[in-house]
């Protein structure tokens, strides 16, 4: 499995947990431990199609409702959210969070999540754009330049 | 407007930069600090038309800003925006390692206790 990497298109982190697979698969998908790692309260109907709901109390409260997408246990776990108010999540409306996990060593397991499609949320005017097309060209540019300038336009603001 | 992606997360602005077109758009105008739409589709495999629609989005965004010097448009990148843009990619992947970080202290704790009570 080749590691991805984050861009303005896609957020990926990944990190070594001890313990077995199935456990990390728990943690990730069963709305008991949802509700200690990601929001406060978690509902979550665990198959293709299936509704949730999170909740979260920081910054006045929010209900963030999400749409399942994939379930492979115990490696595979993939959810919408982000779609705009009042509408369904799907592609083209929405962020898609993937959950990967993969055994690592004696009984440890390395989770990688990625979220993607940001350059399809509602706003963008070419959605019919794959996001990776034009990855080899537009990848990679951005993010250094933007860290690289970042400092600049700071210092240039003081 | 924000959505559940992180606090403040801004929509257009990321719409703005998450487009690989338009990312080579920003960086030629950076490359060159001022730059009218007819030299940047100079720089780059884009026609005019298509720069001059970029620019648009990116103008909407924030993320650029553009002068009138008699007949020609000359178009600069906002300096705090791109800032807005590259702290918002931080933020929104600094929360990814928050919730990664809180399943490993979790799976971890379950995992002792589960093989705890397996030695019993």
């Amino acid at each position: 499995m080749e590691p991805a990497v984050s861009t303005p298109d896609q957020i990926a982190r990944d990190i070594l947990i001890d313990a077995p697979v199935d456990v990390v698969w728990r943690v990730v998908t069963e709305p008991e431990h949802i509700a200690r790692w990601f929001s406060d309260t978690a509902e979550i109907d665990l198959r293709p199609g299936g509704d949730g709901v999170l909740t979260f109390r920081q910054n006045g409260g929010h209900v963030a409702p999400l749409v399942v997408d994939t379930v492979r246990p115990p490696t595979t776990f993939a959810f919408r959210w982000s779609a705009p108010e009042g509408e369904t999540a799907h592609e083209g409306n929405s962020t898609l969070v993937t959950f990967s996990l993969a055994p690592e060593g004696d009984g440890a397991t390395r989770l990688s999540v990625v979220e993607s499609g940001i350059a399809a949320l509602p706003g963008g005017d070419e959605r019919h754009r794959a996001f990776f097309d034009d990855h080899s060209q537009g990848w990679g540019t951005i993010v250094p330049r933007l860290g690289e300038y970042a400092p600049t336009a700071a210092g240039a603001l003081r | 407007m924000s959505t559940a992606l992180a606090p403040g997360f801004d929509e257009e602005l990321w719409a703005a930069v998450g487009d690989p077109s338009r990312r080579r758009v920003l960086d030629a105008l950076l490359t060159r600090g001022t730059a009218t739409p007819t030299a940047l589709a100079d720089d780059l495999p884009l026609t005019r038309q298509a720069v001059t629609k970029h620019l648009a989005v990116l103008d909407r965004a924030g993320l650029v800003t553009a002068r009138r010097h008699g007949r020609e448009v000359r178009f600069a990148v906002q300096p705090a925006r791109l800032d807005e843009a590259t702290r918002a990619l931080t933020d929104a992947a600094r929360a990814w390692d928050r919730r990664l970080l809180a399943i490993k202290r979790i799976a971890e704790e379950l995992a002792a206790s589960e093989a705890g009570r397996a030695e019993d």
